[in-house]
């Protein structure tokens, strides 16, 4: 198969950070190489010098840890060690993303220095790395499994491991944090006493476990436990082809789905270079626009239901069931969509898409209005929203949050604007943002931005062409018309060849990223020239926020907690995967 | 009153048509009574349950069987819908709010993830929550639509109406398992 080939000279932003380096200490011991992204190659000896410089330089200050990715090289020719940790970095004041890999060299006992005292936000992605690859962080504060069982024998993600190993679980086996054990000396005149919310509490919307120490009403310390939803996505893409991993993406965001399909096919198609038409493209935009509005409309009725709304749950569900019939008359499925394929769209969309699209866009917006009478002003609303959960915005930058969260707390950052892909940068749209930081800000910001997704659609409708095809011809990725495979031969082997191989994309790695309903929604695939991914990786934007979540809420009320979690806009199947 | 009328042997009138009286067995009429007064606990995981809070709202409202008294707490429920893919790590959890409902008690399994594992032939998934606790009703779909889901339903609701039991001795055997 083709093999990577590296470019001889660096694009401008690997150039320029080579240059920065070599006046550091650090030259000889980082290589700069340029892939899709500008990217740092490192041993663990010099990973924690180089990521505290990568931070503090004036001219670099990739201040936002995006992700951290293990990654097993056992069955991959031309690395030189087994394991690797990949992260991913975003500038937010020059607006660039940046990988580093470090390069672990002991295959028996993977170690490397944690960098959450660098950036907090890598203390819940190592525990996955710990977790699924075995990567140990030396110098971690809590480095214990987060996505599997406590009982879990072996790192799952290996490529060693049978995808299918389980391991038996008990109520027994549970590790409760240590702290739980003992009793507060500090406390106060009151007694503390220590709760369990969760697993299954309705107010955790999905599967999320909350253990906390009370003083009085008072949280004064938290531990969220997560994985409850772990279904092993990143194993399950290494055993299917690129295509049959999109239904898996459905699965992840299920709320705004097909945003995630969106990003995924993204990624494939960067890596096989297709061009989609403009039809298609405009499509993909005007549905997860409305998929971000179906994302919102749950996200800020299941938070009002907990503060005791139940109306305007009810209320909100309504736009969301007609977004369902839009869905559902493209593709015939309401929820976990797999409209998407590499290279295009499974089907071209109804005759009167164009004239449902208008119709919501004439029926969304009064409910929005009744909405924010309902709420804006209303006197329980404000006093559970205003001034809870509050998050500054260097919190929220060193937590690694993105998206309405971080918009909330005054930073302007979407990857629409920050880096337009398809159609963004041709239309006239506003990013919202709040500069409070509290639970009343994020939802202002949600409802804003549900307008703005409509003030989108409206001009993407306006330039979608009436016809034409909404997938690429290129039969090396999308099947060929299901006519033609009936009547020549050549469409029936390319036809074959994809539904038997798959699509062959060429080996290299690639990290693409798009705006999802809650955030940074990045995907990173490895491939090695085969039928699918050898190694996929998602950047669930909610995971961060969850990470975020036992901090914000030290020392508020049990009520603020709940009030907090769900405008955090956790989505069990993104956050555990 | 096509529910009691249809259901229980009765007499009727020959002159108004009325239902003046009827007969019955205690059985038949607390059946009856149950089916139409089901409070469902929804264990929702994941994707399900978002086709189960489409099920529960004004569109398809699930009210108009009797089951619209959601309920949070296992003591106060009857009828428990797992909504979701249910993983090894949560099956304990599953098993002890199943033990804590009172009896009578049914189980509605919605989607294939809960049936059977789904397309997640995966190293943390539960293969099926019939390994776990004794399935009535199986709901196939990826989610099921809201009309698969009350199709579901009314299926349990005839086989409360018919006395008809749930085999679970796999789950049996699972429950014996886990240490006290």
């Amino acid at each position: 198969m083709t093999a990577v080939v590296e470019a001889g000279a660096l694009s401008a932003a690997a150039e320029r950070l080579r240059r920065l380096l070599s006046r550091t200490p650090l030259e000889s011991s980082v290589e700069v190489k340029d892939l899709d992204l500008p990217t740092l190659e490192v041993g663990p000896e010099s990973w924690l010098a180089l990521a505290k410089w990568l931070r503090d330089e004036p001219e670099c200050r990739y201040d936002l840890l995006l992700d951290l990715a293990g990654v097993d090289n056992l069955r991959r020719r031309g690395r030189e060690t087994r394991f690797e940790s990949v992260a991913h970095l975003l500038s937010l004041t020059r607006n660039e993303h940046l990988r580093v890999k470090v390069l672990v060299p002991d295959a028996e006992d993977p170690v490397l220095p944690s960098a959450a005292g660098i950036w907090p936000a890598a203390d819940w992605y190592e525990r996955e790395a710990f977790d699924l690859f075995g990567l140990r962080f030396t110098g971690h504060p809590n480095l214990k499994r987060i996505l599997c069982h406590d009982a879990f024998v072996g790192h799952p993600l290996r490529k060693d491991y049978a995808p299918g190993q389980r391991w038996m679980f008990t109520d027994a086996d549970m590790e409760w944090p240590e702290w739980t054990k003992q009793t507060d000396e500090r406390a106060g005149h009151f007694e503390t006493q220590t709760i369990s919310i969760g697993p299954a509490h309705p107010a955790t919307h999905g599967i999320v476990h909350l253990i906390a120490r009370l003083d009085g009403e008072r949280i004064v310390r938290a531990e969220t436990k997560i994985g409850y939803l772990h279904r092993c996505f990143e194993k399950m893409s290494e055993t299917h082809t690129w295509n049959q991993v999109i239904p898996f993406t459905d699965r992840l965001n299920y709320i705004s789905a097909m945003i995630n399909g969106i990003a995924y096919v993204r990624t494939v198609e960067s890596m096989l270079g297709v061009e989609i038409p403009e039809r298609g493209r405009l499509v993909r935009t005007i549905l997860s626009e409305f998929n971000r509005i179906m994302d919102h409309c749950v996200d800020i009725g299941a938070n009002l239901v907990d503060i005791g709304a139940l109306t305007s749950f009810w209320y909100y569900y309504q736009p969301r069931e007609q977004i369902y019939d839009l869905i559902e008359a493209c593709c015939g499925a309401r929820l976990t969509v797999s409209y998407v394929r590499v290279g295009g769209l499974a089907i071209d969309v109804p005759e009167d898409f164009d004239a449902r699209c208008r119709r919501l866009l004439e029926t969304i917006p009064p409910f929005l209005d009744d909405m924010e009478r309902l709420i804006n002003n209303n006197r329980i609303a404000r006093n559970r929203l205003q001034g809870t959960g509050v998050m500054t915005r260097e919190q929220a930058i060193a937590w690694g949050i993105t998206g309405p969260m971080l918009r909330s707390c005054g930073v302007p950052y979407d990857v629409r604007r920050s880096r337009p892909y398809d159609f963004y940068d041709r239309f006239d749209w506003d990013v919202p943002i709040a500069t409070d930081g509290d639970n009343f800000s994020r939802y202002l910001v949600r409802m804003e931005e549900m307008r703005q997704s409509l003030k989108i659609i409206r001009q993407a409708l306006d330039i979608l062409p009436d016809k034409g095809a909404v997938s690429s011809d290129d039969w090396h990725v999308v099947l060929p018309p299901k006519d033609a495979v009936y009547h020549d031969m050549e469409s029936l082997i390319y036809h074959f060849k994809l539904v038997m191989e798959g699509i062959r994309v060429p080996a290299g790695e690639r990290y693409e990223w798009v705006e999802g309903a809650n955030g940074e929604l990045g995907f990173y695939a490895i491939s090695t020239g085969g039928g699918g991914p050898y190694r996929l990786k998602v950047r669930p934007p909610c995971f961060p926020n969850m990470a975020a979540f036992e901090k914000i809420i030290l020392g508020g009320t049990i009520s603020d907690a709940i009030a907090t979690l769900g405008t955090l806009n956790v989505i069990a199947g993104e956050l555990d995967r | 009153m096509s529910g009691p009328v249809s259901s229980l042997p009765s007499h009727a009138s020959a002159k108004s048509g009325v239902a003046d009286f009827l007969t019955t067995r205690v059985e038949v009429a607390l059946a009856w009574a149950r089916k139409n007064s089901l409070w469902p606990f929804p264990f929702a995981t994941a994707c399900c349950g978002i086709e189960f809070m489409s099920v529960v709202s004004s569109h398809y409202d699930l009210s108009r069987f009797g089951a619209e008294f959601v309920r949070f707490t296992p003591r106060q429920s009857d009828l428990l819908i797992v909504a979701g893919t249910v993983t090894d790590k949560l099956a304990p959890t599953l098993r002890r709010i199943y033990d804590e409902m009172p009896e009578p008690k049914w189980v509605i399994s919605m989607g294939v993830c809960a049936s059977s594992g789904g397309f997640y032939r995966a190293y943390h998934v539960t293969q099926g929550i019939d390994e776990i606790v004794p399935v009535d009703v199986y709901v196939p779909g990826c989610p099921p639509t809201p009309e698969e889901l009350l199709h579901g339903f009314l299926e349990l609701q005839k086989k409360i109406q018919s006395g008809e039991k749930s085999r679970d001795s796999r789950s049996a055997k699972w429950a014996a398992s886990q240490p006290v």
